[in-house]
């Protein structure tokens, strides 16, 4: 495998990474993902890393990367599923994704950027009126 | 000078059996091993007499180095006596003295043996505190030893017991600490919350601190890596139960929690509920005995 799929889905895009990430790997995710955001105007980016057992400081920084790339964009970047030692590694690595959302599952990540949407919407009706 | 064969000293530990042991017995009640009342007089003569047999029978087979196999009877015993006086709360040198009380008679027995000629008695001297010097420090070592164990495991009990993740509500939890939250500590009640939360899919977490005696800036830093910890599993936190005199000396320290903080568990538990869209309302009298019959859709939702 040497790319990761990203879905689209209404308008945000959905990563889902299985399997081990490498260097490589990464930077790819990263460069297909800013292309998808700008070629289907997405506004939220969900990435599942529930089935990643193993992080580095590399991996951590393209999470950082790929937020702040998506809020340049303007798009939302959510990180769901992350696993409790994967967190208490970045958080060791002092990395701790400050320009990341997080959210537990990827029912409640969806809900955020939905919630996101929905309230840039409304903001959006009101400056029309 | 001349060497001298275990099996000399076995030999005459034998032939003085009779009066080695009561000399020691007296020797160990003298030093105060029966005063606590925490052995019986007959289990120290077993003992007594237990190891001066396996004592001789290891001389008699593999002269005086106690690295020898031999010798694994005799420091198994001495293992199991210096254990079970560790737990039993005798002091080390109680524990010693054991062995160490044992040169007297035997060196008395080695004066009363006519047969030796002085030199032979000088050296027999020499191997035997070399012998008795190294079993009693085995012995000092695994009293030692068990020592640690005790504490080790004290420790771990300690860690175990005051880090418990409490539920509050559906999604919102609770962690109070209690004592001085040390690096390794911080370990175990980051892992405890971040599973706690992947298993309850909580979207809150409250920290509570009123337990926490001293907030320096080691503390902190602990404190906000499990708050970042958590964030990143996308749960939020509060810190709470902040006492007035750690809240100045926070302040004064220059400590900084970039958290959500709240003064009382009960302000955070409030906070916490508004948050995940719930209010606790007070209800009328009278009506709290219909509610106790549970209406469709009110608890929990």
């Amino acid at each position: 495998m040497d790319r990761i799929p990203i879905l689209k889905f209404g308008n945000a895009l959905l990563v889902t990474i299985q399997v081990d990430m490498h260097d490589r790997l990464a930077t790819t995710l990263e460069e297909d993902l800013t292309s998808k955001i700008v070629a289907h105007s997405a506004r939220g980016v969900l990435i599942d890393i529930s089935a990643l057992e193993i992080v580095d400081s590399f991996i951590g920084r393209m999470l950082d990367n790929i937020a702040a790339v998506s809020r340049i964009l303007d798009a939302d970047t959510v990180v769901v599923g992350m696993r409790p030692a994967v967190a208490i590694t970045l958080v060791e690595l002092g990395l701790s994704l400050a320009g990341v959302k997080t959210a537990l599952n990827v029912e409640r990540g969806m809900a955020l950027i939905e919630g996101r949407l929905s309230e840039s919407e409304a903001d959006d009706a009101d400056d029309e009126d | 000078m001349t060497d001298v064969a275990g099996s000399d000293i076995a030999s005459l530990v034998s032939r003085n059996e009779q009066t080695i042991l009561p000399e020691w017995l007296e020797l160990q009640k003298k030093a105060g091993t029966l005063n606590t009342g925490r052995i019986s007089e007959g289990e120290l003569q077993s003992q007594s007499q237990n190891f001066l047999h396996l004592l001789r029978d290891a001389l008699a087979k593999g002269g005086n180095d106690v690295s020898n196999p031999v010798y694994e009877p005799a420091k198994a015993m001495l293992n199991d006596l210096s254990r079970s006086r560790a737990l039993q709360g005798f002091t080390p040198s109680e524990t010693a003295t054991f062995i160490f009380s044992l040169k007297e008679p035997l060196f008395n027995a080695l004066n009363r043996d006519q047969t030796l000629s002085p030199e032979k008695i000088a050296a027999t001297v020499w191997t035997t505190t070399l012998l008795l010097d190294e079993l009693g420090l085995f012995t000092l070592e695994i009293f030692q030893k068990s020592r640690e164990e005790v504490i080790i495991r004290q420790q771990r009990e300690i860690a175990e017991l005051s880090t418990p993740v409490v539920k509050l509500w559906d999604g919102i939890l609770a962690l109070p600490l209690i004592g001085t939250l040390d690096s390794q500590r911080t370990q175990v009640v980051m892992e405890n919350l971040l599973q706690t939360i992947v298993d309850d899919e909580a979207e809150i977490a409250i920290i509570d601190i009123t337990g926490v005696p001293t907030v320096d800036t080691l503390t902190a830093q602990h404190l906000l890596k499990t708050v970042a910890a958590a964030r990143l599993m996308g749960a939020d936190c509060m810190i709470s139960g902040i006492r007035p005199q750690i809240a100045q000396t926070m302040v004064h320290l220059g400590v900084e929690l970039n958290v959500i903080s709240k003064a009382t568990l009960a302000d955070a538990f409030g906070l916490a509920l508004r948050q995940t869209g719930r209010t606790v309302t007070r209800i009328k009298k009278g009506e709290w005995q219909a509610g106790l019959k549970p209406k469709a859709g009110e608890q929990g939702a």
